[in-house]
Parts: C-alpha cells; structure tokens; sequence
C-alpha cells in the first residue's frame, strides 16, 4: 500500500515539488555539521549582528576570480550615531571546499575536520549574518532545523498510540467507561490548546539538559493533541465493533485488549496516516511558538522558533531583517507538508477527493 | 417548547465539564515547583499580612484536595484572590477579557463574511483556475506561522508609519471624543485581526468549499437542475442552506482555535488581551492570576461551543428530531 501512495504523490505535480522540496531540507539537516561552516557553539562575539558576507567571483581588475569574500569591520558613525559595517577591502579571504576547519562529531559519532566550504583562517563567511552573540544564522539554521523538523513527527509518535489506545478502549466498551472517557477527554479539549501549553511548558523545572527539556517538550506536545485523536478514533470505533468479525474473534475467546489491538484499530489505518501527515506541520508550528516565547528549545541551542525570538526587536527586524530567516524555513516546510498531507488524503480517501 | 428543554440540557451538561477542566487545570498548576508566593513575598509593597491572608486563602498548609476545596468555593463567590503586584485578579480579567472578545468576534465575523462567499465561489468554480488559485492562497494562508506573520506586519507599520504598533489605544485615548475613541480602535486593531483573519480564513473556506461540493453532488440538486431551475437558483436557493448548516458547528472550533491564535498574535503587537495576561503571569509564575485566566479561557470556549449548538438546535430541524 506505501508503495503505491508514494507513486500517486509522485505523480501530483504540487505534491512531487513538495516532496522534493523536503528531501532537500532533511538531506542539508542530516548533513548539517558538514554542510555548515561553522559549529552550533561557535561565537565570535567581535561580530555580533554582522549583514551576510558577499561572495566575490570576479576581483577588482575585472577578471574572473577563485570566489573570495571581504571581513567586516565594524565603524562607528560620530555624525549619525550609527554603527556600520563595512568590508575590509585589505585582505581577500578565499573560500576552500572541502579543506579542514573546526572539529567536529558528524552525527555524534565520527570526528571530522571538513566542512563544504570554509575560508582561510582568518577570514570569516557568515552566508545569513549573525546573530547577537556572533554566531553564524546559515549555520545555526541546520542545527535549529534539526530540532524543529523532528520534534513534530516525534510528538506524533507519542500521541498516536495514546489516542488509538485510549479511543479504542473507550469506543470498545461503551457505555459507562465511554461515557468517563471522553467526559475527560472533552474536558482537555475545553481548555485552549496554546494556554495549556505554555503551561504545561512553564512548569517544566528548570537546569535540566538540553536532552531531557527537548523529550519533555516532545511529550507536552503530544499531551495537548491526543484527545481531539482519541475522539475520532472512538467514533470509528463505535461504527466498526458490532460488525461480524468482531464478534467471531470473541466467540472464538480473544481478549478485549487482543480485539481491540488486532482487529479493531486496523481497521482506522487510513484514517491515521492522513491524520498523522495532516497535523505535523501543527506541531511544527506549536514548537516554533513556544521556542519564540522562550518557553520551548533553550538557548545555546537553536531551534527554529528560538531564532526568531531576536525578531521580536525592532532594530533587529528593520536592521537585521537576515535574522528573520528561520520564519521562511517555517513556512516552506509547513506548506510542503500540508500539500503532500492533501494529497494523501485524496489517495487514501477517494470519496474526499471531490472536495479537496 | 421541546427547543428550550434541549436548550437547558445542554446548558446543564457544561457544568460537569467546567468541574472538571477547574481539577485538571488545578493540578497541573500544581504540579508547579514554584511557591505560588514567592513573587508576593519578595514585593516589597505588599505586607506580610496581605501575603498570611492568601496563604490562608489558598490553604497551602493542608492536602491538595482540601486545597482545591477551597479554590473552588472562593472562585465560586467570584473572589479570584491577588496577582504578584498585589492589584484583584478579578479586575484584571475584566480589563483584558473584552479585549480578547472583541478581537475574535471581529475576525470570526470577517472569516465568515469573506469565507463563506469564497467557499461558495470554488465550488461553484470547480475545478477552473479560479479554484486552483483561491486554493494555492489559501495553503500559503495556512501555513504561515501566526507570530511571523504578526513580525512581518510589524516590520511594515514600523517602515511605513501606516499603522501603530501595537496596543490597542493611543496615548491620549482618554481625551478623545466617542468618535475619535472608535476610530482610535478600530485603527489598532487591524493589524491583529489581519492576522487572525489570514491564518482562520483558509480552512473556513476550504470546509465551506467540501459542504458545497457535497451538497451540490447530492439528489435534490440534481433534480432541482433537471427541472430545468435556472443554475442562480439551484445554487443559492437550494444547495446553500444546506451547506451552509454544517459550517455552524465549526464555529465552536474556530473560536477554541482563534483564543489559542490570538495568544501569540496578541503578544507579538502588545495587545491588551486575555491570551498575553496569561502568558505574563505563566511568566512571572504568577498562580492565581494563571488559574484565573485558564479557567477563563476555558469558560469562553465551552461557551462558544454552546452558542455553536444552540444555533445548531434552532437552524436545524433534524437535531432537534435526535435528541
């Protein structure tokens, strides 16, 4: 069955784009100490808010040129009162490929020394600019991105078996335990999903590492979207527990649990892989709000919402408007995966498909 | 009759469930490693007195149940206790609960004024570029994060000086006429509700396009049209009210999801509403003033839902056959 919803997505011209689109982006985020110049923690703080560096292929004869980029230097305007950054026209820097520069765990595991692309020892190439702390934005982005573009899916995978399980349960047994079950969970639903998760954010303690606050968050995420889950699945379970073959299983003298898990919450397959496709991009967006408030994925390390909690400023997104990057990335991998979630619905679902 | 007996029942069945969101919201508030008054001890401006009376008040010394009793009964009575600056909770709530209220009815009778049409309009277009277009909008519209957008906009009313940034009044709002008080508003709020509006519009619409294209695909459209109705009246006379039923349920959920939008939105553009009070006070863990606003939130969800099927009740014979 994969198999062949992956054939129909390649064959929808918006959903194929989309597709590619992410491959690109989970490719350069499993790659990302390589492909980045620099390490998530390097900082060097003579260079806070410095613009992008500008590449140069043709030197100032007029010929073409080994690409080469200028440092900043930071000037302070008596007139204006401004600080300026302007290129240090001294001193060229070329950029190597494939040379060694900062040491690093590709992947945790292997030390290396070679990045895509550095520049000489002196120079710096900072391809988004920095942020107040001088860190590179370009590289910070694939560290952030790997956070962002994870934590959704896992989040999903700790939700998706509480809900079928919980829903499944309650719609099975009916009667008084359904009436209790979703009596509770409505009672979650009726608190607004975004107070409930800053809550449940600040109560996390705080000095954990930054290992233990990332599975928490994972795990309020899951706890603000699993009884919406739960309830559909319930429905669907209502609909199918009077059917034959489910009661040939208990004649047979399956257990409840056995029925539930084997013969009922198949049947509501479909349903949960448009389900799960259709809701990551919401708890791509949950994790970024809750990063921008300061209440999610802390500092020193990068997430997407993080980022963009420099945004907040006003110099910063008049000045700086490089540091708005992270938003961007938000957008383009939310609107591809809404648009591959469409489609396959449409191909799991066809009775659907007159409508979307 | 038989509508006001429906009425009254489910009015009475969100008493339970305000019970129970007030012990889930309870507990997790507690489960907080924080002195709830922490904050009160270490301002200097409130007395010890004031700081042994909300002790008293909340009952810190005893079990968590008979805590609970007593936040209970007091917030039965309407007496919310202090924030950490000393000032009622419960006038606090008044100030920004409006706010809030203002903001989402705004945007929600916006969606539904631009929505519905622009539902109508692809089903009707189906298929054509027309529809394609409205719904290559609409993905962006949907995938754009609500505090983004709110930066961007931000961004532009700081550049232009179009628009203020943010608040919700001018500085000299109180030396305003009735008329430059309304027009003062009304100019605060267009970036928020913009923004609100964007974000709630695409899937407003895309539901009202599904309702449309079910609709018109069923039986009595179809005979309708082979009576030979001109294509005006099929659509707008006959399909409509048929589409538009199911959209009132969906009122309920895009108030819940409006309240939780609005938190972001209100806190990038320093609106005075009930979604950036509750984050002050998460914040500045501020115990009561965050129940207080919880249960709050919550009350002006389930109420939302109430409205959402009492409309139902009244627009809709059928559901009134069921119950």
């Amino acid at each position: 069955m994969i198999k062949e919803v992956l054939t129909q997505l390649w064959k929808d011209k918006f959903a194929r784009v989309a597709l590619i689109v992410l491959g690109i982006i989970y490719l350069m985020l499993f790659f990302a100490d390589f492909i980045a110049p620099y390490t998530k923690d390097f900082s060097d703080r003579t260079m806070a808010y410095v613009p992008p560096s500008k590449v140069f292929t043709i030197d100032e004869s007029g010929k073409l040129s080994k690409p080469y980029t200028y440092n900043y230097v930071r000037e302070f305007d008596s007139q204006t009162l401004e600080i300026k950054y302007k290129f240090d026209r001294s001193q060229k820097h070329y950029i190597k490929f494939f040379s060694k520069g900062q040491p690093y765990k590709f992947l945790g595991i292997i030390p290396m020394k070679r990045h895509l692309f550095t520049t000489d020892s002196g120079g710096r190439i900072f391809l988004l600019g920095t942020d107040i702390n001088g860190r590179d934005v370009f590289s910070r982005l694939l560290f952030g991105g790997r956070i962002s573009m994870t934590i959704g899916f896992l989040a999903l995978f700790v939700l998706f078996p509480i809900g079928l399980l919980y829903g499944g349960i309650s719609g099975y047994f009916g009667g008084k335990v359904d009436a209790v079950m979703m009596r509770f969970a409505e009672a979650v639903m009726s608190i607004p999903s975004f107070y409930l998760l800053i809550i449940l954010a600040s109560v996390l303690p705080s000095g954990m590492t930054s290992t233990q606050r990332f599975m928490l968050i994972v795990l309020i995420l899951a706890l603000i979207g699993w009884a919406g889950f739960a309830r559909v699945v319930r429905g669907m379970v209502l609909s199918v527990r009077t059917q034959e073959y489910v009661q040939a299983a208990k004649t047979i003298g399956a257990s409840d649990l056995r029925i539930i898990v084997k013969h009922i919450l198949p049947q509501t397959t479909s349903f949960v892989i448009v389900a799960m496709t259709l809701s990551v991009p919401s708890y791509i967006l949950s994790e970024s709000g809750l990063s921008f408030l300061g209440l999610g994925i802390q500092q020193p390390d990068a997430s997407w919402g993080n980022m963009l909690k420099e945004a907040q400023e006003f110099t910063n997104i008049i000045y700086r408007p490089w540091l708005l990057t992270p938003g961007f990335l938000i957008f383009v991998s939310v609107l591809a995966f809404n648009l591959i979630g469409d489609t396959i619905r449409d191909i799991l679902d066809p009775q659907s498909k007159i409508r979307s | 009759m038989e509508i006001l007996k429906y009425i009254i029942k489910r009015i009475l069945q969100t008493i339970p469930l305000l019970i129970l969101v007030s012990v889930i919201s309870f507990f997790i508030i507690r489960l907080s490693p924080v002195d709830p008054l922490a904050e009160l001890k270490l301002n200097p401006s409130i007395s010890p007195v004031t700081v042994e009376k909300e002790r008293q008040r909340l009952g810190l010394d005893k079990p968590i149940i008979v805590q609970y009793g007593k936040w209970a009964f007091s917030f039965v009575q309407g007496d919310l206790g202090v924030t950490s600056t000393g000032e009622k909770v419960s006038q606090k709530l008044k100030e920004r609960i409006p706010n809030t209220l203002l903001l989402t009815i705004i945007v929600i009778l916006l969606t539904w004024l631009v929505g519905v049409p622009l539902g109508i309009l692809a089903a009707v277009k189906w298929k054509t570029p027309f529809d394609r277009i409205l719904t290559v909008f609409t993905s962006i519209g949907m995938a754009i994060p609500s505090f983004f957008l709110a930066v961007l906009l931000l961004m532009f009313a700081v550049k232009t000086g179009w628009f203020p940034i943010g608040g919700l009044t001018s500085p000299d709002y109180a030396d305003m006429s009735f008329c430059g008080k309304f027009i003062d508003i009304s100019y605060h709020l267009v970036l928020p509700v913009f923004v609100l509006f964007i974000i709630s519009l695409a899937g407003l619409q895309r539901q009202m396009r599904a309702n449309m294209l079910d609709v018109l695909d069923s039986d009595y459209v179809k005979f309708a049209r082979a009576k030979g109705l001109s294509e005006f009246k099929v659509v707008y006379k006959h399909a409509l009210r048929n589409a538009v039923n199911p959209m009132i349920t969906l009122l309920g959920f895009e108030f819940a999801g409006l309240l939780s939008g609005a938190a972001l939105t209100e806190y990038v553009f320093q609106y005075p509403g009930l979604g950036r009070l509750i984050l002050e006070a998460v914040l500045k863990s501020d115990i009561n003033l965050v129940m207080a606003s919880l249960m709050m939130g919550a009350v002006m969800l389930i109420a939302g839902n109430l409205i959402a099927d009492i409309l139902l009740i009244i627009t809709d014979p059928r559901i009134r056959g069921k119950a």
